[in-house]
């Protein structure tokens, strides 16, 4: 039944009928990890099943989950689109050539891709100022850490990981001067064994804190196991670390996906790039755990309320680069296409950043 | 440079633990190849052990009745290969590439409802009065029970290789079957003992990632050890002690190329990532360098199907 049922979509669709025929609204989804790794693809996920929902039987989705980012991504958006999806989200970074290359064969098709920079007429970027949870986590992180020294579990040397250092440092550095950054590079988005390897590394070198920017949550685990804190990563992982979870950075993506899908039901969607941050609820804060101190919860909440508010940019100069010249002036505040291509850590970040 | 900041002791204690789960895996693997048999499916083992493990030990409470599910599905899984490979004479690597697909699809069926839950904790064996010994108390006495085993069954697969009957005959099948089989000795049944034996091992090596290394189940999380699990066999030249300083090494380096960049050093991120798998290469090709010595070691029906009619 689902056979025939692909077989006529992707018959109309050859015939040159397209979007016009009768059928419900296809949507297909493509992740880097599995569905259940509680971070990353994990909330795509969750924003697949919030368009199940709010559409019910005029939407059908699907997914293809732990698609290697390269040839296998443009083969999985190839077959999606031959079997009649009307709108694809490729969830990861390195899906961003494959994607331009797939919606360059089906016009008609609608494409997603999360946190690229290249777009097309049917190639939509978005992504969230995840920076802007950086910074309020960095700023629990100077304040919670007693050895000074906050652990960071990086994954590709790209501006979006980048970006996320440079923010949770400076806010970290600005309540405590004497804070300190080691930075580990995993080259992976997600591999539980070298995710946990790197937190013991980080800890065994004094790091009492630890951040994350790679999917899954055994960072968390392992902060648990040794007693030090985290955050939690792209989802809450409160499961993972009950005592070491101060607080998390949450990706929201349901209405975004939610408003997509609608626009290619009523035909108005439109190439365009959406960059949003806590205010449009595209990144949430998660819940402050009880062992923050109430006056670091109220600093950190101050953040928050002035993110909103429009009143505080994370990234206010003055700001110098890592090599001491200037980036930013006193009060100038970075513009986006500099963050959208951030290549360089900020002044006081020891280390390399790897190219 | 200040290296003072590197604790040759905890980076020790971190490279075990990295590298057990390659290390049981590859034991089995050995066994198996020794036998004349090669079971690419190692990573599809390792995993449905990991899940196994896990489930097994969340729903019991106890990580030894789980750690013992992991060996039993690993080998029940491992069997399906052996049936194939060694009754319907199917092609032993593509029927391994196929194992690692079907495990890697059948852990993530299994395992969907075991996401986020925390597994009981392995105890750790704390020889009294050693493990507080300085530098070897830490290093020798203050591991989990799993370590000690793992360099147990190493120990106990050289000694049955070496110096048992039942190991000579092992050896004698994968090195050349039909002279074997000629002696009377069922060719079949001993390659199957030898493959569930290794997808055994394999299993045990997947409980003790999910159980000890990460404790916790998530989707893929072998990412890849199956596969250096392969390679070590072949780095190890099918001995069983330098199995331990093949797994070792590669733990080794890759606990302390981590270690490093958080130390700061000032060499790139991306050149240290890549050095575990460098420094295997480096080593396979100086072994292979010799190829004479290299076919010396590798047992000579490795991959040959057998059928007694033939």
């Amino acid at each position: 039944m689902k056979f025939t049922k692909t077989l006529a979509a992707a018959t109309a669709l050859a015939l040159g009928l397209g979007g016009a025929a009768i059928a419900q609204t296809k949507a297909g989804f493509i992740y880097v990890g599995p569905p259940t790794d509680f971070g990353w693809s994990y909330e795509h996920d969750q924003g697949r099943l919030a368009v199940e929902e709010a559409f019910g039987d005029m939407v059908e989705t699907s997914f293809v989950a732990s698609v290697p980012e390269g040839a296998d991504a443009e083969r999985v958006m190839t077959q999606m689109a031959l079997g009649g999806a009307d709108i694809i989200f490729s969830t990861s970074f390195g899906y961003m050539d494959p994607t331009l290359n797939v919606a360059a064969k089906f016009p008609n098709v609608k494409f997603e891709h999360a946190t690229g920079y290249k777009r097309a007429d049917n190639v939509s970027t978005y992504s969230a100022r995840f920076y802007e949870g950086r910074h309020v986590i960095g700023l629990i992180a100077g304040r919670m850490t007693e050895t000074n020294t906050v652990g960071y579990i990086a994954s590709f040397p790209i501006p979006e990981v980048v970006r996320g250092i440079n923010a949770a440092y400076l806010a970290a550095k600005s309540v405590n001067p004497d804070v300190q950054f080691k930075v580990v590079w995993v080259y992976t988005w997600f591999d539980p064994g070298k995710e946990a390897d790197a937190a013991n590394a980080l800890i065994e070198q004094g790091a009492d804190v630890i951040m994350q920017h790679t999917d899954s949550p055994a960072a968390m685990t392992i902060a648990e196991e040794k007693g030090i804190f985290a955050f939690g990563q792209a989802s809450d992982m409160m499961q993972f670390g009950p005592n070491a979870r101060l607080s998390s950075i949450i990706d929201n993506w349901a209405p975004y996906y939610i408003a997509r899908v609608q626009a290619v039901m009523d035909g108005t969607w439109e190439s365009m790039d959406t960059w949003d941050g806590i205010k449009p609820g595209m990144v949430g804060i998660g819940e402050f755990s009880d062992k923050i101190p109430a006056d670091v919860q109220a600093e950190a909440q101050a953040a928050v309320d002035a993110i909103v508010a429009g009143t505080l940019h994370p990234f206010t100069g003055p700001i110098n680069k890592q090599d001491g010249s200037v980036w930013l002036a006193a009060g100038e505040t970075a513009d986006d296409g500099t963050l959208a291509g951030m290549n360089f850590y900020v002044e006081g970040i020891e280390g390399e950043l790897p190219n | 440079m200040d290296f003072s900041a590197l604790n040759p002791v905890s980076l020790m204690v971190s490279l075990m633990i990295a590298a057990t789960p390659i290390l049981l895996a590859a034991i089995g693997e050995l066994v198996v190849e020794k036998s004349g048999v090669l079971n690419l499916g190692v990573e599809g083992m390792m995993i449905i052990g990991a899940i196994a493990g896990f489930a097994i030990s969340v729903e019991t409470g106890n990580p030894w009745v789980g750690m013992l599910a992991a060996m039993v599905a690993g080998a029940v899984l491992a069997l399906i290969f052996g049936f194939m490979t060694q009754y319907l004479m199917s092609n032993q690597v593509a029927t391994g590439l196929a194992l690692t697909l079907f495990g890697l699809g059948m852990a993530a069926l299994l395992g969907q409802s075991y996401g986020g839950m925390k597994p009981p904790r392995t105890p750790r064996l704390d020889i009294p009065v050693l493990s507080d010994l300085p530098v070897v108390g830490p290093i020798l006495f203050s591991h989990d029970v799993m370590i000690y085993m793992s360099i147990a069954l190493v120990a106990g697969v050289w000694y049955f290789l070496n110096r048992t009957r039942g190991g000579l005959v092992l050896r004698a099948v994968g090195e050349n079957h039909d002279a074997a089989h000629s002696l009377g000795y069922n060719v079949v049944m001993i390659r199957l003992a030898a493959i569930a034996f290794g997808g055994a091992c394999a299993g045990l090596g997947g409980a003790y990632l999910s159980l000890v290394r990460v404790p916790q189940w998530t989707e893929g999380m072998t990412a890849g050890a199956g596969w250096i699990a392969l390679a070590i066999v072949v780095f190890a030249s099918w001995k069983p002690w330098r199995l331990i300083l093949g797994a070792y090494l590669f733990g080794g380096v890759t606990i302390l190329q981590l270690n490093l960049q958080a130390m700061g050093i000032g060499i790139s991120a991306a050149y240290l990532s890549m050095t575990p798998y460098l420094i295997t290469i480096i080593v396979m090709v100086i072994i292979s360098a010799d190829r004479r010595r290299a076919s010396m070691n590798a047992p000579a029906s490795l991959g040959r199907n057998f059928h007694a009619s033939h």
